[in-house]
């Protein structure tokens, strides 16, 4: 499998993204196949509307998140690529824990001290 | 000896593993509580661990480093939250500077380790890794992993060819 490897301006734009809880908030919903607009997402938060796009604008800028006009309305959907990102680095770490468990495993599979049976 | 569970939740960062090991929990114990067993498999085979300073009472501040293939050092720490020997352990992992000391600011890991018995014989470890950001996950994973990945998995052949 060819994973796409982010480059660090990428990375850098993810992890602003994801660093502020209303725009997590906001993505959550997005991925949440909701296709909320932004005006419904503005009336969530304790925040103006502008401040609300600009998070919004933030998501989009780092692939976590697209606009689309309906209407009037401009939804944001969300792109669930951007977490692969998340799930790949999850399942480097799982490939290292399985390492250490297989270590573990050889220490324990050695003959074991008499004070130890 | 096996992995026999694992949960990935992107939403909060958290890795939980299970695996099962032929020997009683007081002996799987040891493997965290003895550091020179620790040191045995913390490290990636080509980034071998050494413990400086280590005790699983709670408050107590651990510190470790470990070697590279090139004689490169990354250095870590961990603060004890909670040990209930030789069952339950938990602690927060992170980096440290050249001193050895915590960097400030830098990410914290928080490690759940649960040993307990099985029906069947032999020790049950649930271990939970959660992480406070998608950055100190990535750091983790980019500390020499993928070759230490590579070198383990060739070791394991070697055991099993044997």
């Amino acid at each position: 499998m060819v994973v796409h490897r982010p480059t660090d301006d990428e990375l850098d734009r993810l992890f602003h993204a994801l660093a502020d809880r209303t725009r997590r908030d906001i993505l959550r919903r997005a991925l949440g196949g909701g296709a909320l607009s932004v005006s419904e997402l503005a009336e969530t938060y304790p925040m103006s509307f502008a401040a609300v796009q600009k998070h919004v604008a933030v998501l989009e800028r780092a692939g976590l998140v697209h606009k689309r006009r309906d209407g009037r309305a401009q939804r944001v959907g969300g792109d669930p690529e951007a977490l692969q990102t998340v799930h790949r680095l999850l399942d480097e770490l799982e490939a290292h824990w399985r390492g250490r468990i297989e270590q573990i495993g050889a220490l324990l599979a050695e003959e074991p001290q008499e004070d130890e049976r | 000896m096996s992995v026999t569970a694992v949960r990935k939740d992107p939403e909060t960062l958290t890795m939980t593993m299970e695996a099962e090991f032929d020997a009683p929990v007081a002996r799987v114990w040891q493997v965290w509580a003895d550091p020179r067993k620790l040191e045995r498999w913390w490290g990636p085979p080509t980034w071998p661990a050494t413990f400086d300073r280590h005790a699983l009472t709670v408050g107590a501040e651990v510190r470790y480093h470990m070697t590279g293939p090139e004689g490169e050092v990354s250095r870590g720490w961990w603060r004890i939250t909670e040990a209930e020997p030789p069952r339950h352990l938990v602690f927060e992992d992170g980096f440290a500077g050249e001193d050895g000391e915590p960097q400030v600011d830098g990410p914290v890991m928080v490690m759940t380790v649960a040993l307990s018995e099985r029906a069947s014989g032999g020790t049950r470890m649930v271990l939970r890794t959660r992480f406070p950001s998608l950055e100190a996950l990535q750091e983790m994973v980019q500390m020499g992993m993928e070759e230490g990945m590579k070198a383990a998995m060739g070791q394991i052949d070697a055991i099993l060819a044997e």
